[in-house]
């Protein structure tokens, strides 16, 4: 099927989408009973009679989860309920031990309230947040034989019960409306804002790659000038922003295309494909599906006091904006520079490599240029270029000391890039510290003079400016390794007779 | 020392502690007794004799070293068996569960073994607790000690008859509906539902969590007192456990004084459906307390009738939710897994193979009643009622300190009369049930043999949540006073086995 063009899809239809996006929490145990959430451990070495379902156990809250509720439900600008339950959502699935998932269902504990997400041109445009509530992961399943990795065709199932009980959060927005052709950047920039939000409120290290943050994206479509919804789509386990994005504009085009045939859009989950950014169908979702919600009766309401949630609000850490709007200053950037920082996501990598010891240009230069090109070049994120920003600041720090030119600096930046260990290895390895011993210096020097008369003839009648070339045919000579200041001196004591 | 068997919990340990006897000779006194009578009788679904002995020989060498016993050490106790034990079988009398070891103690299995009472083996009971005869275990029905050929009561039908046939002076049972007081009332023995959340749940397979209760099951008030105290206490594994001092049970058994109580009789618990025989001797009691100094008015508790259908949306529907693990992936019975079946498929052939008649109904009922688009009309409207049981029970207790009643409309009746008749099945609860939906505390003692069939009749005590002490009081009262009547304890005119 070859699908109508984003332009034309835009055309005629107006996009909106909802977005839920589940987060992990970093609590040490989980949420209902004390197992360990460490990740990575031997399968089903995390376990106990609770979080296995196993006949008998009971739940018991996390007050840390709970607390971990509240704090993002407030820098959501959220309501806080007052008083509220958790609900068992049931359904068979043999990952969910108990076949009901312990979650929360018309009594959230945190609603209406909204994040404000800045797009690449600097608009602010304004998510609507329907509730956040506390649930529990299920645990996980390998479907091993057949072919797509799917339950359907495997030819047995390993499960791992280390995940179930891992506390989560839901937060889903109000249908985001008015995006228009933007709704793709929204949906971006909105998981974007919210991950550092996440980050900021040290809950979760809410990283997509390891699934501690995931992403469901509902989109429909409905003709422009209308009001009513159309049928949406629910594209499941969107793991990183680009994905985000992708799986909102092939959804558009793709909804575009069965709308403008004359057909109709099945509800459905969809599964989104990383190599081409497409979806595929899933589960047929009709509204009959029926999770028999009810009050969990192991587990007494939670009614978070007043006083305590004031507290929690004013011990909230500086959001992400206004502590964007603090390193814009702290570093000097026109709203401009400031902008083109955020679109790289480079903003935690250049404040982490100045919390390393780098002046606030040096992180910025190498962030912005040299590894914010290389992630344009890969497709990927700057945050997941395989360097840290510690790793940079040794850089900054070679350079700073002179050991290391700007040419130099670059070739230690592509060896660390290129897993040859830490900047000093590299250095070590590729044998590239700059010369500045002069005897080392002085025969390069004496050559280039000899090979370039014309040019030293006019040093010596005072057009100092010319000087550059011999610099460069020093440099040459030296594959870059002569530290450049020291060359020049060199040149004019020599050529100052 | 078949004597042995015929003492009170409170003369066993009294007699241990004082070296009269010692507690492998008790435990011995038992076991052989079990093994004289329990292939008729069939209370027991497990007798662990090597436990047993060992807990017993655990208090001797005890006693030796010149440690303090507690009040039960040493006396032997049926648990019902749907409490877990770690390394014995729990099967809940399902076969859904057959072979299944659990690896854990429920917090009542390990606070008898705390007080070192001494654990015969597990009794029979209806299926996961839902019945009121004991012919929904899996394992065949166990017989009345009374007359075989007819029912124990339900669901604990096995612990009570344990009791009654001398094979253990303690009991354990759990009551959600009535399980604990009914069998108590036909068996002529002495079951409390203590009020909801002061025993803990943990470990108690959960048949309906909102209203499922442990309790202490004996042939005299005080030793259940006795046990009581043993097993209720605040539990931070159970959430809806009741964070509060449990009232001095053992001391209001010991009272032996009504004078000046309060005690109403509730006037919906009488008309059609009630046995002549058994309203003789519940009017008889009531005049009894009357002449031990009560005042005795009448009150009225209209909403009651409408306890028993909502009790059949509630206890179904949470238990459609918490029978969902079984499901053949983790523990108990596996069926159908032949390599060509999906995991859904063994998961239904298993539930299929594995629940028996009853629980399969009210699976049914409840995924029906929480169903969307029903779910207000039944489960919501089922909780309304129990909202107005609570009031019509808060305004009866404004003017009096406890409610009387029958605790079933009538005796035993015979194995198989009901079975094909579950809403027949159903009335044994009647006056039961509000308890449970209210969430107090009620008992049932014997109070005379019916004369027209020569079956024990039981008196139900009902105090408000938390003043658990008020039926012991009430309870020690009307037994020390039938006892001096009759001249002994209403069992020994059971005829010999």
């Amino acid at each position: 099927m070859s699908l109508v063009s984003y332009e034309e899809a835009l055309a005629s239809y107006d996009p909106v989408m909802g977005l839920e996006v589940h987060v992990e929490l970093g609590t040490k145990t989980k949420m209902f009973c004390g197992c360990s959430t460490e990740l990575g451990a031997e399968p089903n070495s995390q376990t106990c009679p609770t979080c296995l379902g196993l006949p008998g156990s009971l739940p018991v809250v996390n007050a840390v989860g709970v607390e971990s509720a509240v704090r993002i439900g407030l820098a959501l600008n959220c309501e806080i309920a007052e008083w509220c339950r958790f609900a068992r959502k049931n359904y068979f699935y043999p990952d969910m031990p108990k076949n009901f998932q312990t979650s929360q269902y018309d009594e959230p504990i945190a609603f209406n309230g909204y994040l404000d997400v800045q797009l690449e041109d600097g608009e602010v445009f304004r998510v609507e947040i329907e509730r956040a509530h506390m649930e529990e992961d299920t645990g996980k399943s390998t479907h091993v034989g057949g072919a797509t990795g799917r339950i359907h065709g495997a030819e047995y199932s390993l499960l791992d019960y280390n995940r179930a009980g891992i506390p989560l959060i839901e937060i889903v927005t109000k249908p985001i409306e008015g995006a228009g052709h933007r709704a793709p950047e929204v949906a971006k920039a909105y998981v974007a804002e919210l991950r550092e939000l996440i980050k900021a409120l040290g809950v979760s290290e809410a990283r997509m790659d390891k699934g501690q943050m995931r992403c469901d994206v509902n989109l429909s479509l409905r003709p422009n000038g209308t009001t009513a919804f159309g049928t949406r789509s629910e594209t499941k386990n969107v793991n990183s922003l680009r994905s985000v994005e992708r799986a909102a504009r092939f959804e558009i085009q793709r909804h575009a295309t069965v709308l403008t045939d004359g057909g109709t859009i099945v509800q459905e989950t969809r599964h989104f494909h990383e190599e081409d950014g497409s979806t595929t169908a899933g589960r047929i979702k009709d509204n009959a599906e029926d999770y028999r919600y009810f009050p969990e009766p192991d587990l007494v309401p939670v009614a978070p006091a007043r006083e305590w949630v004031e507290e929690l609000r004013a011990a909230l850490p500086e959001l992400p904006r206004v502590r964007r709007a603090r390193l814009q200053a702290e570093w000097g950037l026109s709203d401009k520079d400031m902008q083109s920082v955020l679109n790289a996501g480079a903003v935690e990598p250049i404040s982490e490599t100045i919390a390393a010891g780098a002046p606030a240009d040096q992180a910025r230069k190498w962030w912005m240029g040299e590894l914010a090109r290389r992630a344009n070049e890969t497709g990927t994120e700057l945050s997941e270029q395989p360097i840290t920003p510690a790793q940079v600041a040794r850089v900054c720090a070679l350079v700073a000391e002179g050991k290391l030119n700007d040419k130099l600096a670059r070739q230690v930046i592509e060896g660390v890039l290129a897993g040859e260990g830490e900047p000093d290895d590299v250095v070590a390895k590729r044998g590239l510290a700059v010369v500045s011993d002069d005897s080392a210096l002085g025969a390069a020097v004496d050559q280039a003079i000899a090979d370039n008369p014309d040019v030293a003839a006019k040093i010596r009648d005072g057009k100092v400016q010319a000087v550059g070339a011999l610099v460069g045919a020093v440099m040459k000579t030296t594959r870059g390794q002569a530290d450049a200041a020291r060359v020049k001196d060199l040149i004019l004591e020599r050529l100052a007779a | 020392m078949t004597e042995l068997i015929k003492y009170t919990a409170a003369e066993t340990a009294t007699a241990i502690a004082k070296g009269e006897v010692t507690a492998v000779e008790v435990a011995q006194a038992h076991l052989d007794r079990i093994d004289a009578v329990d292939k008729k009788v069939n209370a027991f679904l497990h007798v662990d004799r090597e436990g047993a002995l060992a807990a017993a020989r655990a208090v001797d060498a005890k006693r030796a070293s010149g440690a303090e016993l507690g009040p039960l050490a040493g006396v032997p106790l049926a648990l019902k068996d749907v409490f877990t034990t770690e390394g014995i079988p729990t099967t809940c009398g399902s076969k859904i569960l057959e072979g299944w070891v659990p690896p854990y103690d429920a917090t009542l299995t390990k606070r008898l073994k705390g007080a070192d009472v001494v654990i015969l083996g597990k009794t029979n009971m209806d299926e996961f607790a839902m019945g009121s005869s004991t012919e929904n275990s899996a394992y065949g029905p166990t017989g009345n000690p009374w007359d075989l050929t007819r029912i124990p009561g339900g669901s604990g039908g096995g612990s009570a008859a344990a009791l009654a046939a001398f094979e253990a002076p303690l009991a354990i049972g759990t009551d959600t509906g009535g399980s604990i007081r009914q069998p108590g009332a036909v068996t002529g023995t002495v079951g409390v539902k203590p009020t909801y959340g002061s025993v803990s749940r943990y470990g108690l397979v959960a048949f309906s969590s909102s209203l499922d209760q442990g309790g202490p099951c004996a042939r005299t008030v005080l030793d259940t007192a006795l046990l009581h105290e043993v097993i209720a206490g605040h539990d931070p594994l159970d959430s809806t456990s009741v964070d509060a001092p449990v009232p001095d049970v053992v001391a209001a058994a010991k009272m032996r004084d009504v004078r000046g109580m309060r005690i109403g009789v509730v006037k919906e618990f009488a008309g059609e459906g009630y046995q002549a025989g058994v309203m003789q001797r519940f009017e008889e009691s009531v005049e009894l307390l009357r002449e031990l100094g009560a005042e005795v008015v009448e009150v009225s508790c209209p909403s009651f009738t409408l306890a028993m259908p909502a009790y059949y949306l509630i206890a179904p529907s949470e238990a459609s939710s918490n029978l969902a693990r079984f499901d053949a992936m983790r523990y108990g019975l596996r069926v159908g897994d032949d390599g060509t079946r999906s995991a859904e498929q063994v998961t239904a052939l298993t539930r299929e193979a594995g629940f028996g008649a009853e629980v399969k109904r009210r699976i049914i009922l409840g995924t029906y009643a929480l169903s969307s688009g029903y779910y207000d009309a039944y489960y919501g409207s089922a909780q309304k009622v129990r909202t107005l049981i609570s009031r019509d029970f808060d305004a009866a207790f404004a003017g009096v300190d406890v409610l009387v009643s029958p605790t079933t409309p009538t005796t035993a009746f015979r194995l198989g009369e009901r079975t094909d008749d579950p809403l027949a099945m159903y009335l044994a609860d009647l006056c039961t049930i509000p308890s449970n939906l209210a969430g107090n505390a009620a008992m049932s003692l014997p109070c005379g043999l019916a004369p027209e069939d020569n079956l024990p009749v039981g008196l139900q005590i009902i105090a408000p949540a938390m003043a658990d002490d008020r039926l012991y009081r009430v309870g020690g009262a009307v037994e020390a006073a039938l006892n001096d009547k009759w001249g002994h304890a209403l069992l020994e005119e059971a005829p010999a086995l």
